[in-house]
């Protein structure tokens, strides 16, 4: 939140509005002292932030051109881990790479020692604090099969492949409330010819709400024309997903091309439908049959793709209930859609010091920031960039807290 | 023509495109962001509008070892690279790119063939007359010979820049070209872009220091004075009569001394930054050419500035004779080396700064 312009942020976002916006993309599902609290502590953060290095974008430009609610990191995610690095290593922190935690010793509520994978071999290491900020489960392939099945192996992970969920395994083993609901994960949908990991922002495609979406039966099934961004963004990775082998295929004719963001995967292009579904693979006679039926439901109307404009269409199952235009103008471009999971919701209970509550109370000295407990915030649904709010929020608050701790007591403990 | 490092430049600017989280660091973003296709001439230009920091290679979540395999800095040194042999007038000396020191070399074997021997004398008997190069090189002579090369040199890089502007043309409006034209010379001479956020630019990873644009600067207004010098003396003599050589107070060796000190602060100094530099950042080809400019550029300075303190010791013959010949393959390799960069970046951030007030 913000009560006036700064350098990165235009206008103001207040603590009623943000508030209000999680609420409503939760549906109340998040903590009512943690949430007020953390949109507090927010409004600070750029420059905060600033002191450690991390840059922000100017605030006219911007990826997504939310300059009001979003301040976004100059160089991204990756110029953002780098700038922390540094001036972690300026305060003297020994940073050790390719460093596996495999378990954890937690004795009554107490952390002891961590057991570690290195290249140099495994070793313990024993601390009087832990912050643990070790991600969610969204690129451990085996246990999102468990909750969604043979699905979950045309699933895209949009992040690293680190997010293994180990350390939530290990907490939650050893008696640490859960938050969030583990069934849930947050899905795009995103250009299916995207890397299995790692494929990040280049890979999402907005071009749904300027065509049609449909399935490897050539069916349509949803109304692609909902809503904007960041609504629809965030529901078509779920439809695609339960979708026949979760592929889907977003088609647009030659009046949309120029009106998107440009994709990082050169669309399928076709002179016909006809040959767009050899192309595609999808059945020739439905996939024209489709699109006769959309095309003959159009209703006249004045296309605007910055309103929620009047063209619909009428009597389909389901209409388009914005944005539609006939599919009459060749050639006709077509991109593959998959699911791409961004981050999952299960994560363990944290209170207002950022220290993770276990089964019989608090625990002594065991803390956790970012999407491992983002859920306490975050229970579902997604506004952007909240997820960085809750990592930095939380983040500042778990090294405080565990620095005071670890500060107090004496070396020999 | 479509060279495989067009097509790596080509596919890595769709990436940067659709991320576009580089967007504040520099030009080459905001102008790649006007395009939806990248064609050759459009990467060319992008190329040259690149003044390889290397903010976007260590900002970027698609850098190697990534299977996307993105460096900006290093696919553009190439293109660029690339984009000077094709300029190059006449068409046969673009092999000077490939072998930039090959070509260094062949050029101070060249001047010292031409300038030994039109020296009149090595050694210096008459101590009156010492400081007197014209003793040792007639004055016309060194005038037409100069005056040849440096002609030679100067259409050979128009040339080559006319060839640059021809495919990074503009098509916008040309009415308030001043404007356009004042901001791009202002960004020349400042170098804001080596320091386009409001801090410098990184030099290496999370590396952040003023030096590289610093040690330009003294290269460059070292450079300039070196001419300013070289241009006042030739007023001197020519409107006033005033014969060289000239007392170590007047404009001329002042200016030369400043100049010839920056251009060997400047060039030592890059060397020194360049030898350590990460070698992710720029193509080894273009490493190689700033090593034989800068080189070829120490070398000058520093004969220069040996001559003027040793202009009245009896070896001064031989050591103008070093220096003359330094300074004409100098102005041989010109067009052909290195130095052009100034040029073509100068010329991309003119077109941007046009793109950027339609």
């Amino acid at each position: 939140m913000h009560s006036s312009p700064t350098d990165v942020l235009t206008d103001s976002y207040s603590e009623d509005e943000f508030m209000a916006d999680l609420l409503r993309v939760t549906g109340g599902i998040t903590d009512q002292t943690l949430a007020p609290m953390m949109i507090r502590a927010s409004a600070d953060l750029p420059r905060r932030m600033s002191r450690f290095g991390v840059r922000f974008q100017p605030s006219l430009r911007g990826t997504l051109h939310l300059g009001r609610t979003n301040a976004f990191f100059l160089g991204g995610g990756k110029a953002l881990m780098n700038s922390a690095y540094a001036a972690a290593e300026r305060l003297g922190v020994r940073i050790v790479y390719e460093a596996d935690v495999v378990g954890l010793c937690i004795r009554d509520g107490r952390f002891e020692s961590a057991e570690v994978h290195t290249p140099h071999g495994t070793e313990a290491i024993a601390a009087r604090t832990v912050v643990l900020a070790a991600g969610g489960f969204e690129s451990n392939l085996d246990w999102l099969a468990e909750i969604w099945g043979k699905a979950a192996s045309n699933f895209i992970i949009r992040g690293t492949p680190y997010n293994t969920g180990t350390v939530l395994r290990l907490m939650l083993d050893a008696g640490a409330e859960s938050v969030g609901d583990p069934s849930q994960c947050h899905a795009v949908a995103i250009d299916a010819r995207a890397p299995k990991f790692d494929g990040g922002i280049v890979t999402r495609l907005d071009s749904v709400p300027l065509g049609i979406v449909v399935n490897k039966h050539g069916d349509r099934f949803y109304d692609e024309g909902e809503d904007y961004w960041p609504k629809r963004y965030a529901i078509w990775g779920r439809l695609v997903a339960q979708q026949p082998d979760q592929i889907a295929y977003s088609i647009v004719d030659s009046k949309a091309v120029g009106r998107f963001m440009p994709s990082v995967f050169p669309p399928i292009v076709a002179g016909s439908i006809r040959e767009l579904a050899s192309t595609l693979g999808l059945p020739a006679g439905t996939l024209a049959a489709t699109i006769e039926r959309f095309n003959a439901a159009v209703r006249p109307g004045t296309f605007d793709h910055h309103t929620l404009d009047d063209c619909r269409t009428e009597g389909l199952i389901p209409n388009k209930t914005h944005w539609a235009q006939r599919l009459d103008t060749p050639p006709f471009h077509a991109y593959p859609l998959r699911p791409g999971i961004t981050f999952t919701y299960l994560g363990v209970k944290v209170d207002e010091h950022a220290r993770v509550v276990m089964k019989g109370g608090l625990a002594e000295n065991i803390f956790a920031a970012g999407e491992i407990m983002a859920g306490n915030i975050l229970g579902r649904g997604y506004i952007a960039g909240v997820g960085m709010t809750i990592g930095t929020v939380f983040g500042e608050i778990a090294g405080r807290e565990s620095g005071d701790m670890a500060g107090r007591q004496p070396r020999h403990a | 023509m479509l060279t495989e490092m067009m097509r790596k430049a080509e596919h890595e600017m769709v990436v940067c495109n659709a991320c576009r989280y580089c967007e504040a660091y520099c030009p080459v973003f905001q102008a790649m962001e006007q395009r939806v296709t990248f064609q050759p001439a459009d990467l060319t230009y992008l190329a040259n509008l690149c003044h390889n920091c290397g903010e976007c290679l260590y900002a970027c979540q698609y850098a190697p070892p990534h299977e996307f395999n993105i460096d900006v800095p290093r696919t553009l040194s190439r293109v660029r690279v690339e984009s000077y042999e094709s300029f190059a007038w006449p068409s046969f000396a673009a092999v000077a790119f490939r072998r930039p020191w090959t070509a260094t070399i062949v050029a101070l074997i060249a001047g010292v063939l031409i300038c030994a021997p039109v020296a009149r004398t090595f050694t210096v008997r008459a101590t009156g007359q010492s400081a007197d190069f014209y003793n040792v090189i007639r004055h016309d002579v060194m005038v037409t010979l100069f005056g040849v090369v440096g002609l030679f040199a100067v259409a050979a890089i128009a040339i080559g820049h006319r060839r640059f502007a021809g495919i990074a043309s503009h098509e916008g409006s040309r009415y308030g070209e001043l404007g356009p034209r004042q901001r791009a010379t202002r960004d020349v001479l400042t170098l804001r872009h080596l320091h386009a956020t409001g801090e410098d630019c990184v030099d290496g990873e999370e590396q952040r220091q003023p030096w590289r644009r610093w040690l330009h600067h003294c290269t460059f207004y070292g450079f300039a004075l070196c001419l300013a010098s070289t241009t006042v003396a030739a007023i001197y003599h020519a409107v006033f009569g005033w014969v060289a050589p000239y007392a170590y107070t007047s404009a001329p060796v002042a200016l030369g001394t400043v100049g010839g000190l920056g251009l060997v602060i400047g060039p030592a100094g890059l060397l020194a930054l360049d030898l350590r530099r990460d070698p992710a950042l720029t193509h080894a080809s273009e490493r190689a050419l700033g090593f034989a400019f800068l080189t070829i550029l120490l070398l000058t300075s520093v004969t220069g500035l040996l001559l003027l303190a040793l202009r009245e010791r009896p070896y001064m013959p031989m050591l103008l004779v070093i220096h003359l010949a330094i300074v004409l393959a100098l102005f041989i390799t010109f067009p052909y080396g290195k130095f052009v960069h100034g040029v073509y970046r100068g010329a991309a951030l003119l077109k941007f700064r046009r793109e950027e007030s339609v």
